[in-house]
């Protein structure tokens, strides 16, 4: 029995490694190993052996079984992983065929210039105020220390709508709306983006409508060394770490003492090219102390609040970071030129 | 302000410093220099000349034969086309071998068949601008004034080795618009004294100024100076060269000695004068006065000019003969002739002469002067060194006593301020040592006591008033760059948006994503291209003197801007755009406005051509409504308000009639999207355009809920789908929302997933075929409690509009 055993053994080995298809092998194991295989039937002959062999032949049959059933288990896994292969072969598809396309859209490079901007002064507790477009002269001019004959009114060239009513040239008059409402209690801590107009002729560095942003900090013992240090935060975080700045005495009829704010030259680092006319510095934005007028005027009392204020071109931002040489360009809507801001 | 380095060394010691070093200085501490302009554009080798004889050319009538004594052995020859050319003149002579601005050299040449050993120059071939060309050389060669020896170096003698500084002057330092002022500025600068011309007391005459003139002043106010000096026996001639090249440095053509001292003075002191000719000026009386509305005059630019009681005339008692402070008048103009001078030095108040000036449209050397403000205490100083010069130079009298009305204020300006102040403003620590060295350079007189301050200013510098003025003249000369670097002592405030900020920024983000360019155009349009939009008579918000028809209103739709765009974009043969605008239109209740117009914040959205192009996977999907409608839709989810929003079927002007929607929400009407009228498309050369226009303000008003989370379903969905035959004309909105009606609370997603209208229905019927999904939150549903609802909606939709369920 024990022969026929080994027997059993070897042509089911045989079958197995010889087996091409699941199916077969499907059929291997009804075959060998069913409940009418011939491993059975040994063991239902196992009655007529003598009582000592029984043991012997029991073991063997199951040795017989087990190795036959791994056998057939290992098989299996292998022309599985066979069948998987050849079937992802199929599916093999070319990946250089180009993707689904999807729309988007961009951002305006004013509005992305705005944005960080805003972000980085409210990183420092600003918060961002607005005003009218449609301004009155009080608030644009006249509130900001520039009575009605004054001659820096020359310097903004005014769309006036009535005697009172005008275009506002310069987003400032939100600061003293925003100093009024305020009613004379520090701390004010702002920044104005905004839309504002003058008559220039449109040409590549002029607008009629251009953007701006102000800034405004109103407090008890705030000082123009201050106002050094915030601008340096600014700059580090919106031109980059190694940019050195530069304040230039100046004049603006709402502060006083006065600055102009000077960056150095990211193309040449500083030491002079085209781009900053060989100076090594960007002028980036005016700047000054709050004029005590103005304090007076929107409700502070000078002498007990001082601050700061800055204002700055969105455009000439915008020109700065992504080399854009005509002021048109952000007012004509060319997609061929919006679709490039489309990583910001 | 053109300011000459030579010039300027007449006035302070800044032999060490070169033009370029001077304004970088002058720059970094607050009179920023523009240019550092070269007088010499590239000339070289060029020669004083006398034209010993000239005749005309044998072969041409316009040229001349000129020997020409250049100073070399012999004379030369040199063919010149100039019609002024002339014997016994001196004339600027490029050699052979000289260079002329532009890099152009001169060879010996042979001009039809004449040899020219050089060239006889006019200023302008020099490198001159025309406008400073005195006008009897503007058109053909300079000649010098005086006798020069031959063979002289012309270069020096025409100031072309000078550079001039352009300064770009702020409206306060109007100090700077004089040679004195801005040496008072780099004197401050380096601490160094300024030189003052000498100026001396008219000696005593015989003949006073008052046996000539008398002055009255009316408008005392506008006027609180007059001083009438009289000189007489003048002989008007060309100035001398030197001072016609500082005129020309400086900008200003010269016309006659007379003329030319004034301007020199005015550039020197910067105060304006003006020479009359006293025989032409028609009386004995100079009285200023306001002009009357519509008195005419002519001024010295021959224009005739009409005034009004807000300006300041000079007159002789009767008629107007200067428009005081800005320019004179042509009848009693300096001229040839001119024997005996009446020479006016006035301080005239800013504002009278700016509305002038302003309202005429003219801008004179004077007028800039005086508006910004004189310098009080150089005024009659003024008048005295130009009458001495005139004397000198013109070969006058000057009489004594100086004819005034006078009531100006000279005393100087007295600031009291401490230390502290100085020090609080800036955030600096400077001493008291460093401000008193400060204030000296400044030549501001001071006392100082216990770091106390009691500073006098001079009447030169107007522009310091206040505390905070001499805080700057300290902080700037101390410079901007020793100030310290702080950050604010003040209490931490949390920064942040709005949430109306914040939520403009999240319909941005949106609009972005599905594939919308954003557009910034102008506020300023024209009611012409709003009226495709806008019904005729609503009142507009107008500028009141536009640069042009283009820009004169202010807009109240963003719409024609997004079209504006969509053309321009088209007309480069761009044929897919998507773009939206976010920003304010501007309306009014007023037809005459007197208050702010109402400010209303706008989103509004255009798109043409293809959704999706041609590909490999499918074919183009040009854009449609619905592909707007989706953008719409999305956006009001993102804002949380879809569940109040509504579409309904409507009109709108500019837009299709049959494929348009208003926007609802909470019943109100707050938008508009549909596609634009094939003939307002027309207008801008387009075809099929998709747009939408949102009152975003409105819009982010919506109460928006705040995120809670409701349980996921615990119990399973059971879905149904249901093809319902209806008449066309029934839209898919009204029977979803009749399956939500009937289904009631149950029903928890309604989709339409097909819609079929063809052959295999009868005429006149569509098919809508909708999947309905069932849904308890507290239990199993069971089929036969589906098939209730199911059963129920069904007759219920067959009962309003007759649906059918489609066999
Ligand atoms: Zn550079």
């Amino acid at each position: 029995m024990l022969d026929r055993l080994q027997e059993l053994k070897d042509e089911a080995i045989t079958k197995v490694k010889e087996a091409g298809s699941l199916n077969e092998l499907r059929d291997i194991r009804v075959t060998y190993l069913g409940k009418k295989g011939p491993i059975t039937e040994v063991l239902k002959g196992m009655g007529k052996l003598p009582a000592e062999e029984r043991p012997k032949v029991g073991q063997m049959a199951n040795e017989v079984r087990e190795a036959v059933a791994s056998l057939i288990a290992e098989r299996e896994t292998r022309l599985e992983e066979e069948a998987l292969t050849a079937k992802l072969q199929k599916e093999s598809i070319d990946i250089t065929l180009p993707g689904r396309p999807v729309n988007k859209g961009s951002r305006h490079p004013l509005t992305s210039v705005i944005e960080t901007i805003e972000d980085i002064f409210i990183g420092m507790g600003f918060t961002v105020a607005e005003g009218p477009e449609v301004e009155t002269d009080y608030y644009n001019f006249e509130s900001l220390n520039l009575p009605k004959d004054h001659p820096a009114r020359d310097m903004q060239d005014t769309f006036f709508i009535t005697n009172e009513l005008l275009l506002r040239t310069q987003t400032s008059p939100v600061q003293t709306r925003t100093m009024e409402k305020h009613e004379g209690r520090g701390p004010v801590k702002i920044i104005c983006p905004g839309k504002v107009y003058r008559r220039d002729e449109d040409d590549a560095t002029h607008s009629h409508q251009f953007m701006q942003i102000e800034g405004l900090l109103v407090d008890e013992n705030i000082r123009m060394s201050d106002l050094k240090g915030i601008f340096e935060q600014f700059v580090k975080r919106y031109f980059g770490e190694n940019r050195e700045i530069r304040l230039r005495p100046s004049y603006f009829p709402f502060t006083e003492p006065s600055a102009e704010l000077d960056v150095s030259c990211a193309i040449c680092g500083g030491k002079g090219c085209r781009t900053c006319k060989q100076t090594g510095w960007i002028e980036v934005l005016g700047s000054g102390m709050v004029h005590p007028n103005v304090l007076r005027m929107s409700g502070f009392d000078p002498e007990k609040y001082t601050g700061f204020a800055f204002g700055m071109g969105v455009e000439r931002f915008a020109m700065l970071k992504y080399g854009v040489d005509d002021i048109r360009h952000f007012y004509t809507n060319d997609t061929r030129f919006l679709s490039q801001f489309t990583r910001v | 302000m053109l300011v000459s380095y030579k010039w300027l060394k007449d006035y302070i010691e800044i032999d060490d410093l070169t033009p370029q070093e001077i304004a970088e200085k002058l720059t970094r501490s607050g009179v920023e220099v523009d240019i550092v302009h070269e007088m010499n554009q590239g000339v070289k080798n060029i020669v004083v000349g006398k034209v010993l004889e000239c005749e005309k050319h044998p072969e041409a009538d316009k040229l001349n034969l000129c020997k020409v004594d250049i100073g070399e052995e012999e004379p030369v020859q040199i063919v010149c086309g100039a019609a002024n050319v002339g014997a016994d003149q001196f004339v600027v002579v490029a050699k052979v071998g000289a260079r002329l601005p532009g890099g152009m050299k001169i060879k010996r040449a042979k001009l039809r068949g004449q040899v020219s050993e050089g060239m006889i120059c006019s200023l302008q071939e020099l490198g001159f601008e025309g406008k400073v060309v005195a006008k009897e050389f503007s058109e053909g060669i300079f000649n010098f004034p005086t006798e020069i020896a031959p063979g002289t170096d012309a270069l020096g003698l025409l100031n072309l080795d000078d550079q001039v500084l352009e300064l770009d002057l702020t409206a306060n330092r109007a100090d700077c618009l004089s040679l004195i002022g801005t040496a008072y500025e780099i004197a401050a600068i380096l601490g160094r004294d300024v030189k003052l011309p000498e100026v001396t007391e008219i000696k005593e005459t015989k003949e006073k100024g008052s046996d000539y003139v008398s002055v009255r002043v009316e408008a005392t106010e506008d006027n609180p100076y007059y001083g009438a000096i009289m000189i007489k026996d003048v002989t008007i001639a060309p100035s001398p060269l030197w001072l016609q090249t500082k005129l020309m440095a400086s900008g200003i053509r010269p016309i006659n000695n007379v003329v030319d001292i004034t301007n020199f003075v005015l550039l020197e002191y910067g105060q304006p004068l003006h020479a009359f000719d006293y025989e032409r000026f028609g009386s004995k009386e100079v009285l200023v006065r306001r002009a009357k509305d519509e008195e005419k005059m002519t001024t010295l630019d021959d224009v005739d000019r009409t005034l009004s009681s807000d300006y300041l005339a000079i007159t002789n008692g009767t008629v107007p003969v200067a428009l005081a402070g800005v320019m004179g008048g042509a009848d009693s103009e300096v001229s040839e002739d001119t024997k005996t001078i009446l020479l006016e030095a006035a301080y005239f108040k800013g504002t009278t002469i700016r509305k002038a000036s302003r309202e005429l449209g003219l801008r004179s050397d004077a007028s800039s002067r005086f508006e910004k403000g004189v310098d009080p205490s150089r005024v009659k100083k003024a008048g005295l060194r130009a009458a001495t010069m005139i004397a000198e130079l013109a070969g006058g009298t000057v009489l004594s006593e100086v004819v005034e009305h006078n009531n100006l204020d000279v005393t100087p300006k007295e600031i009291t301020i401490t230390l502290d102040k100085i020090n609080g403003v800036l955030g600096t620590s400077i001493t008291n040592t460093e401000v008193n060295d400060i204030l000296h350079k400044l030549q501001f007189d001071f006392e100082e006591d216990n770091n106390q301050y009691k500073v006098s200013v001079p009447t030169r510098r107007q522009d310091v008033q206040i505390q905070v003025d001499i805080v700057e003249e300290v902080g700037r000369l101390y410079g901007y760059n020793n100030i310290p670097t702080t950050l604010p002592n003040t209490a931490t405030t949390p920064g942040g948006l709005t949430s109306v900020q914040a939520n403009k920024r999240k319909v941005r983000r949106f609009l972005e994503n599905v594939g919308l360019h954003e557009a910034v155009s102008y506020s300023l349009t024209t009611t012409e291209k709003e009226s495709h939009f806008k019904d005729e008579g609503g009142y507009r918000v107008k500028v009141a003197s536009p640069m042009s028809e283009e820009r004169s209103t202010l807009r109240t739709t963003l719409l024609p801007h997004l079209l504006d765009a969509l053309s321009h974009n088209k007309n480069r043969n761009i044929l897919n755009v998507n773009l939206y605008e976010m920003g304010s239109v501007f309306s009014t209740e007023e037809q005459t406005v007197t208050k702010q117009p109402e400010e209303t914040t706008y989103i509004s959205g255009a798109i043409m051509g293809l959704w999706h192009e041609h590909s490999w996977q499918g074919e183009k999907k040009p854009v449609d409504f619905y592909v707007l409608k989706g953008m719409v839709e999305g956006l009001l989810a993102q804002l949380n308000v879809i569940d109040k929003a509504e579409f309904i079927q409507g009109e709108g002007k500019g837009f299709h009639p049959g494929r348009t929607a208003k926007l609802l929400v909470n019943g109100v009407e707050i938008g508009i999207l549909g596609q634009l009228h094939p003939s307002v498309a027309k207008e801008w050369s387009l075809t099929e355009v998709y747009m939408f226009e949102i009152n975003l303000h409105r819009l982010l008003m919506e109460e928006v809920e705040a995120i809670r989370y409701t349980p996921i379903p615990r119990y399973p969905a059971m879905d149904r789908d249901i093809a319902l035959v209806v008449d066309e004309g029934v839209q898919a909105g009204v029977v979803e929302s009749l399956i939500k009606e009937f289904g009631g609370q149950l029903i928890t997603r309604v989709a339409l997933f097909d819609l079929y209208q063809g052959e295999h229905l009868e005429k006149g019927k569509k098919s809508l075929a909708f999947s309905l999904r069932y849904q308890d939150p507290e239990k199993t549903l069971t089929e036969e409690e589906v098939t209730k609802v199911h059963e129920a909606v069904l007759n219920g939709l067959e009962e309003k509009i007759g649906a059918k369920l489609r066999s």
